[in-house]
Parts: C-alpha cells; structure tokens; sequence
C-alpha cells in the first residue's frame, strides 16, 4: 500500500510583509503515500520546531476541502498537480520518491503575505461586504414554500454557491482577476428570485469594490475554471458580465 | 440548585409567555449598547447579524482569516425542521419528544420545545436570505430522513448544508458590517474575558497578526464558539477549533455543564497512522443503503488483515452483520452512541479489518445490487468520491472501512433559559454551551441549535439584560481591563518562555490518546482514576519540557497551538472529574459499571436526572459541584431500546 518517499521542498519563507522572502530548500524523508499533503508539512514541522526552527507558516482548518482556508501554490498550481481538490485533500500519492516540490504562497498584489504561505485574503471578505447578500432582517419573512423555485434553477444557484473563497482563481489567473470568484455570488442571487429586487445594484457595488481591491481585469483565459477546486464555471462570469451591463441601463428602477 | 430561570405556564405557551415578559429596550436606546459576539459560525454570525439589525453596536470575532470559515462550513448532512412540509406525522411536539429522547432524558424540557418551535423560522429565514436548499421537480422544498427519524424533516443542500447555511448568515453578517453596525475582528482569539463586579464587560483578544494584545469592552459578550472535541487531538472538528474562550470564561466563573457528555461518530474514515492530524467524517446518511459488517470469527479477521485472503473469499454465511443480528428492528439506522460502541466492541473482540484492525465494513454491495451503480453514485456520489480520494480504495468495489470518531460535544458553558451563563452578562450560544441536546445529538440538531440560538432567541433575551443596566457606557479605563490584560500578556510570555524537548503535538497527541482510551466510548472507575492521575502528569510535562518557538509579535502558530494545548489539559481534567462522577450510563456517556443485561446504556434516573455544572475554585484545585435538577412534565422517561 504506502511506500515512504524521501522528497525535497523548496519553501517559500518570509518573516512578514514588511520584509523580502525567499526559498529555503528542506528535506521531507519517510513521507507516507497515505498522507495529506499538510499532514506532511506537519512532519517536516514537527522536525523543525524539535531543531529551534519556526515552523512554515501556513493556513489551514477544516481540512476537508470546504472551509476555504488552505491555499499553497505547488509546483506553479494552484492547490497543486490534482484536478478538482484543494491542498488540504490533495494526498501525498500524487507525488513520487525523489521529487522536488516548490511550495509558494497565492501571488496578487490584493492577496498580501502576512508570513511565509499565509496570505491576507480579506479583499474577498470586502467585495462580498459591498453587496454580497439579500437585504432581509432576521424574522418577518414569508413562509419558506411560498415562492416554488424550478429544481434546475435551484440547483444552478447551489453550483454557484459552493465557491469555498479560497483564491485560487486568482492565485491562476496571470492578471490576478478575482472574477470568477465575484460572479459566482453574483450569480447566486441572479438566480435565485429572492435575489432579484437588487440584482443590478448588487452587481454594481461588487464589481466596484473589486475594482477597488486592486485586483486585474480578466482576458478570458480560462485559467480560474481550470484551477478553481469545487469547479465553478466560467458561465458565472458571463452572466455577471450581463448583470453589470443590465446595471448600467436598468439602474434607475431600482428604489435603494 | 441552580435556577435554570425557565417560566412557569404549559410547555407550549412558556416561551410566548416569557418573551412577552422579558423588557425591552427602546430603539432609540439600542445604540447605546455594546455587544461582543466572538465566533462568526451559525451560532455567532446569526447573533452578531440580528442584534446588529436591532440597532446594537457589535464587535464580533473569529480566529480564522474570515468569518466565513467557522467550522460550522463542514456540516454535511442538514438540519430539522418541524415544518411536516411532507405530511407525514411531523409537528413541533414531535421533534421536541424525538429530541428528548434522543438526549436520553437528560435535557431540559422547555430548552428543547423552544428549539422545536422556532425550528420552523429557519428554515424561512434561510430562504429569505437566498441559500439554496435542495428541491423537487415542483419547486417546492425537498426533505430527507436523517439519522433514523421516523419522519422526514430534514433540509438540505446536497451534502454541504452547514457551508450554505453559513454562508447566508454571513451575507446576513456582511450586511450590517457595511451599514458600520458590526465592528469585524478576524484573526483574532479571545483570551480571557473582563468582568467588573461579577459582570461580563469585556474580552481580551490576541491579534494573531500583530501579536498586539487589546481589550474590547461591551455591555454583553456572547461566546459562540463552538465545541471542544479537538481535546481528543482526533476528531472530525476543525485544526483550530478549541476550548479556550469557554475555558478563560470558566476560569471567571462561568460554570461548565457535563463537561463528560461527548459524541463519537460512528462512521468516520480510519486512522491510518501516526501522522493523521485529523478524520474525516462520512456523513450519517450512508448507513441508510450500507451495511456494517466484521467477519464473524478472529481467525478469519486476523487472515484478511494480514492479506492472506481477500475480502470476496469471506462467504455470506462467514460474515457477523451484527447491528442487523442484535437490533433486528432498527438494525443498521440505530444511534450514533449504539452503532459507535457496538463497533468498538467487535475491534476489541480482534474481529476489526483493514490493516490496523481497528475499523469494520460498511458495505453497498447489495444497494448497488439492488438499486443498480448510478442510483448509488447520484445518492452518495461525492462522499464516495471524498473516501476514494482519501483512501485510494473505490467504494463502489469494495466495502468502506470505517470507525467511530469524535465529533460533538454536548457539554459546554451552563445557561439557563435566556442562554445567559453563570456569570451575568456572559451567554453561550450554539455548541459552546450545553443546553439542547442533552446526553446525545440527534443528527441535523447542531445546525438547528445554532442558529436558533442566534436568529430568535438572544435577539430577546439579551434585551431584558441590557434594560436592567442603563445607559453608561462601559467604562474603558476600569483597572479589571489593564488587570485582565497583563494577565493575558504574562501568559503568553510564559508559554513563550518553554524551551524543553516536546512539541506540542507530542503533548496533544498524548492527551488525546489518554481521553480516548479512558474517556471516549467505554468508561469505568479505575480507567477514569487512572486518566486523572496520568493528564496531571502530562500537564506538568507540558509546563517543564514543551518549546514554544518565537515571538508574540508576529503571526506564531506555535503560541496559537500551546495556548489551546494548555487549556484542554485542564478541561481534559475536568470531563474525567464529570465521567468519574456520573455512574451511569446515559446517551454518549457509556459507564461499563451501568449496564442492562444485554449490555445496552442503563440510566439511573434516581440517582442522576440532573444536570452537572463544576465551578471552578482555582489551580489543581477540585471543582465543585452545582446540580440542576431536571423535571420531566410533559414525557414519560423511559429506558431506550433499538431490539
Ligand atoms: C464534519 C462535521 C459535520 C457535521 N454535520 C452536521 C450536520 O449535518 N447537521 C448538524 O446539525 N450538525 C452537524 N455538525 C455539527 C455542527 O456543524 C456544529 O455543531 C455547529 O456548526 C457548531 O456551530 P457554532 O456556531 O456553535 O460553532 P462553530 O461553527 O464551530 O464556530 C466557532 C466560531 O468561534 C470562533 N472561535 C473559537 N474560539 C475562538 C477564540 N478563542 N477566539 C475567537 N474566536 C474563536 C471560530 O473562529 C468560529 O468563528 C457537524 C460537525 C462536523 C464536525
Ligand atoms: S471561484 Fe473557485 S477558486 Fe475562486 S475562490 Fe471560489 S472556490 Fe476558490
Ligand atoms: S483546510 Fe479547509 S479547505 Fe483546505
């Protein structure tokens, strides 16, 4: 089942934003195949911290693929050599003895290092906070069943909904666009009709606040959709391209 | 006997009753107030978003890099509602009873009715707010059955309904944070809370940026911070999921409730070896279409595991289905604390598979049989994908292996009826504190509990608090702060100062191995006795001999860790003071000593129908003892039985 390998890391490591990073190469010796990729930086971890070393700093928690937390830039992926997983459930039989793997944190100008491979991602936290939500207080609303919503409509929105906010389509994209990530949202509530009322408003403070962010324009190179580990399509940013554009004509209906 | 403040009146009125009683604060006054909101998961996002729509001032906090990713995002299966959309028998005395008695009677009545009847309000906020549940071809809600409840009254949203509950009370959340309501401190742990003449008025936070250590100061604080199962290092929670704000909130005075009452889920991915840092949970609903099964004699076991024959070769009539063999009624569908224990059982018997031994088969051989490969997959096809990916073995193939993991904890911070702590001011909310789930969680309970907690019931309770104190803000410079934070501060400079041999996680791992095997699915006296002896032990080791490397001002998740290691070595105490305490046997809580004949959970009602909440009294000193007693009005305890 699990042979051990010996590898080589090439490690990005940084004390903080304020100073430059470099690669420090570590060996990763009697790695299990049946080990998650951090589970094998908490090996090479444990080592350091028994020598007096800091530890690599990284970001991490549920481990399970759906809290968003993980990033890591392996080997030039985002998330690493396998299609569809992120690094936390990427396992170490994707690897072979003998490998170099170069370890980096996300690169984009909005994604700051705070040290070594954890990055500042609180742009997103800021695109979703200029509209990313229905405009309902909690109580007073209607029963759940009152407006029927067709299942295929439903479960569109749900696809777009699941973007765990990693920054992975960012991380991929050569201009750092955070597009996927901003029309996946958008895309939600364009589906949904609890989302309607302010759908061109909405799209409209998004894109702003992006713009804002720092992050780049997007060429349409697909790189996002390729990287991006729950698969979020490129059609979500087709469609939030329209909303923008409905915004601009459709904007003055809306009361605010 | 502690007041558990809960009203008088008839089981179905008492909650419209007390809201009606409870003071409010006028509109106008509410932005007066203050209120610190720390976890952003269902329980904390749900809170700090309401009360922010009340008008109130919020700062809220989490450790992650966004609130968005409170651990609350990994809950697969979904959440109750007793909204009987399916017209099959359901109502909210219904969940209420079935909650009850999933609790094994060790819950309070009107906690839980109040949790059946605002269940249904979920569900319409959640839709309100555009999360996706999962539908019929008509468009209407679709339900399943969870966890072997007779009725279906589960929502979901494929098999990531605590992800999209999440992220709409975080919308909810992002909402007020650009109306400038909420205050957003992410990065950020609490480590210690202020308090000024016996009241809650502040926390103490670490930026786990900066190392800066800052006091916040409020009206009230609510800990939202979800549960302690990472005390077992193993477990289907999160890496940083912890217990340190409930436990500094103990340490000034907040009591801890059945600390001992914890939920071993029986269907996790194995261990596989020393470097596992966390398991992985397969959600409840496999057991639905799986079988479990062990071969049926230690020879046959011990041959497969050493790979001298393959699994096929086990004839049918060589197979123990032992969960159909002893509980012909519910058979596969029993509860988690019954599947969990049965398995543990089997393993030790040396009938476990897969190399360690320690892990039994949950087998879809006949559901593909009966319900062909593509109805499998469209039922259960990402877990199946989730389990290849993690153990390189294609389910659709060859049974699963797997084994009971830590998961939940129903112990927590006491509160009583207003969810209000021991120390006023103080509240607990979601799976920090103890309130609705008794010995044993029903599935698709936690999501329900939570955001109850948060959308409609502090939103009162927290009101009737703040129009007792008037109008004075808090006052910033009292000496409890600087005092609070020094305190904080040597702390850390303490941990720091550890320059011995162990990590950690060398620590961690042992206290976990310790909980395990002495506290987890089988209990006894001289087991607990010994635990007790060996964690004190193992907390001097921690204090002489771990290294904490760096500086507190930087981003140093070797403090991170110690800090959180450094309190579950307490805890970890205390849940074996809990277990010592308790003989019987009650939901989770299996003591060998209480046992029926046929070797099922036995309760002594008598002796032990009351809540336990230890005050703390200070460094290796013995907690005492408060008890709640619990009165059943509304339904007749009976002893459990799955035959
Ligand atoms: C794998 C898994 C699957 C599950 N599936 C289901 C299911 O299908 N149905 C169901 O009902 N339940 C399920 N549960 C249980 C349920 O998910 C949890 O009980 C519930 O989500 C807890 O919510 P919470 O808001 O209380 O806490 P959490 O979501 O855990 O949030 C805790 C918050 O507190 C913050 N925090 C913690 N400590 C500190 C500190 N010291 N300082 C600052 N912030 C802090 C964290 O940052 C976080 O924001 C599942 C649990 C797991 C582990
Ligand atoms: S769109 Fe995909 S890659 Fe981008 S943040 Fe969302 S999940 Fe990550
Ligand atoms: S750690 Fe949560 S997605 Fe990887």
């Amino acid at each position: 089942m699990s042979g051990n390998m010996n590898l080589t890391l090439k490690v990005w490591r940084q004390k903080n934003d304020k100073t430059r990073g470099k690669f420090v190469t570590y060996q990763a010796n009697g790695i299990s195949q049946d080990m998650s990729f951090l589970e094998m930086l908490d090996v090479v971890n444990e080592d350091l911290v028994r020598k007096g070393e800091d530890p690599i700093h990284f970001d991490h928690d549920c481990r399970e693929g759906i809290c968003g937390m993980c990033s890591l830039h392996i080997n030039g992926r985002p998330h690493g050599p396998k299609q569809g997983t992120t690094t936390c459930q990427l396992h170490m039989r994707s690897f072979h003895d003998g490998q170099t793997i170069v370890i980096e944190p996300w690169r984009a100008s909005a994604f700051p290092v705070i040290k070594d491979l954890a990055v500042d991602r609180t742009a997103f936290d800021r695109i979703q906070q200029a509209g990313g939500y229905v405009n309902v207080n909690t109580g007073g609303v209607p029963d759940a069943n009152t407006i029927p919503i067709p299942k295929v409509v439903a479960d569109e929105a749900f696809e777009s909904a699941t973007c765990i906010g990693c920054g992975a389509c960012v991380a991929a994209c050569k201009n750092a666009s955070a597009m996927l990530f901003v029309s996946a949202k958008i895309s939600q509530y364009a589906l949904m009709p609890q989302g309607q009322t302010e759908r061109y408003s909405r799209a409209q403070a998004m894109v702003a606040q992006m713009d804002a962010e720092g992050f780049g324009s997007c060429t349409n190179t697909g790189a996002c959709e390729a990287e991006c580990p729950v698969g979020i399509k490129l059609t979500n940013i087709a469609r939030m391209n329209r909303e923008y554009l409905n915004a601009k004509i459709f904007k003055e209906e809306e009361a605010h | 006997m502690l007041d558990s403040k809960v009203p008088a009146g008839p089981l179905a009125e008492k909650w419209s009753k007390h809201k009606f009683n409870l003071k409010l604060v006028n509109p106008a006054n509410k932005r007066k107030y203050t209120i610190i909101v720390v976890g952003t998961g269902l329980a904390g996002s749900s809170a700090a978003a309401s009360l922010a729509e009340l008008g109130y001032n919020v700062k809220a906090f989490c450790y992650q890099d966004s609130p968005r990713r409170a651990h609350s995002i990994a809950a697969q299966g979904g959440i109750n509602a007793a909204k009987n959309y399916q017209n099959d028998g359901d109502s909210v005395y219904r969940l209420f009873y079935d909650t009850i008695k999933g609790g094994d009677y060790r819950a309070r009545e009107a906690n839980v009715y109040r949790l059946a009847e605002v269940s249904v309000n979920i569900i319409d906020q959640c839709v309100a707010q555009g999360v996706p549940f999962a539908r019929e071809y008509g468009g209407l809600l679709d339900n399943r059955s969870f966890g072997g409840a007779q009725v279906s009254r589960t929502f979901y949203a494929r098999g990531q309904t605590g992800q999209q509950l999440l992220l709409g009370a975080y919308s909810a959340l992002n909402r007020q944070i650009n109306k400038g309501k909420i205050e957003m401190f992410n990065r950020h742990e609490m480590l210690d809370l202020v308090t000024i003449d016996g009241h809650a008025r502040g926390i103490i936070t670490r930026n786990m940026v900066t190392g800066a250590i800052e006091s916040h100061e409020g009206h009230a604080v609510l800990l939202c911070t979800g549960g302690y199962g990472n005390v077992f290092f193993l477990s289907t929670n999160a890496m940083g999921c912890n217990v340190t704000a409930a436990w500094r909130a103990h340490k000034r005075g907040a009591f801890f409730a059945n600390p001992c009452y914890t939920q071993i889920h029986p269907t996790c991915i194995p261990v596989t070896g020393d470097h596992q840092s966390k398991l992985t949970l397969m959600s409840e609903s496999l057991r639905n279409d799986g079988r479990v099964w062990v071969p049926k004699t230690v020879e046959l076991a011990q041959k497969l595991r050493k790979g001298e024959i393959k699994i096929s070769d086990i004839k049918e009539e060589d197979r123990d289905y032992y969960l159909e063999r002893k509980y012909p009624s519910f058979g596969n569908l029993v509860p988690r604390d019954v599947a969990s224990r049965n398995a543990k059982e089997v393993v030790d018997e040396g009938r476990g598979v897969g190399a360690s031994g320690i892990a039994v088969f949950l087998d879809f051989e006949d559901a593909i049989k009966r319900l062909g490969e593509d109805t499998v997959r469209a039922k259960y096809g990402n877990l199946f994908d989730m389990y290849y990916q993690i153990t390189d073995e294609n389910p659709y193939k060859q049974p699963m292996r797997i084994y009971p993991a830590v998961h939940y904890t129903m112990g927590g911070l006491w509160v009583d009826y207003n969810l209000m702590t021991s120390v006023p001011g103080l509240y607990a909310l979601g799976e920090c504190n103890f309130s609705d789930h008794g010995a044993n969680r029903l599935g698709a309970s936690a999501l329900m509990q939570g955001l109850a907690d948060g959308y409609f019931v502090i939103p009162y309770t927290v009101g009737d608090y703040l129009a007792g104190l008037g109008f004075d803000p808090v006052d910033k410079n009292h000496p409890n702060f600087e005092k609070t934070r020094k305190e904080v501060e040597e702390n850390v400079h303490r941990l720091l100062s550890l320059k011995g041999s162990k990590t950690v996680d060398d620590i961690h791992k042992k206290l976990g191995h310790i909980m395990w095997e002495y506290c987890g699915m089988a209990r006894n006296e001289v087991g607990l006795t010994k635990a007790k002896g060996l964690i004190q032990e193992l907390r001097r080791e921690f204090w002489s001999d771990v290294t904490v490397l760096g500086e507190n001002e930087e981003m140093n998740q070797s403090l991170e860790k110690a800090g959180r290691v450094a309190d579950f070595l307490e805890l970890g105490e205390l849940m074996v003071d809990d277990a010592l305490n308790r003989r019987e046997s009650c939901g989770g809580h299996f003591r060998e000593e209480s046992q029926t004949e046929e070797g099922e959970a036995k309760r002594d009602d008598e002796n032990f129908r009351y809540v336990a909440a230890w005050e703390y009294q200070g460094e290796n000193q013995p907690e005492v003892l408060h008890k709640e007693a619990l009165e059943f009005e509304n339904v007749k305890l009976t002893q459990r039985s799955y035959k």
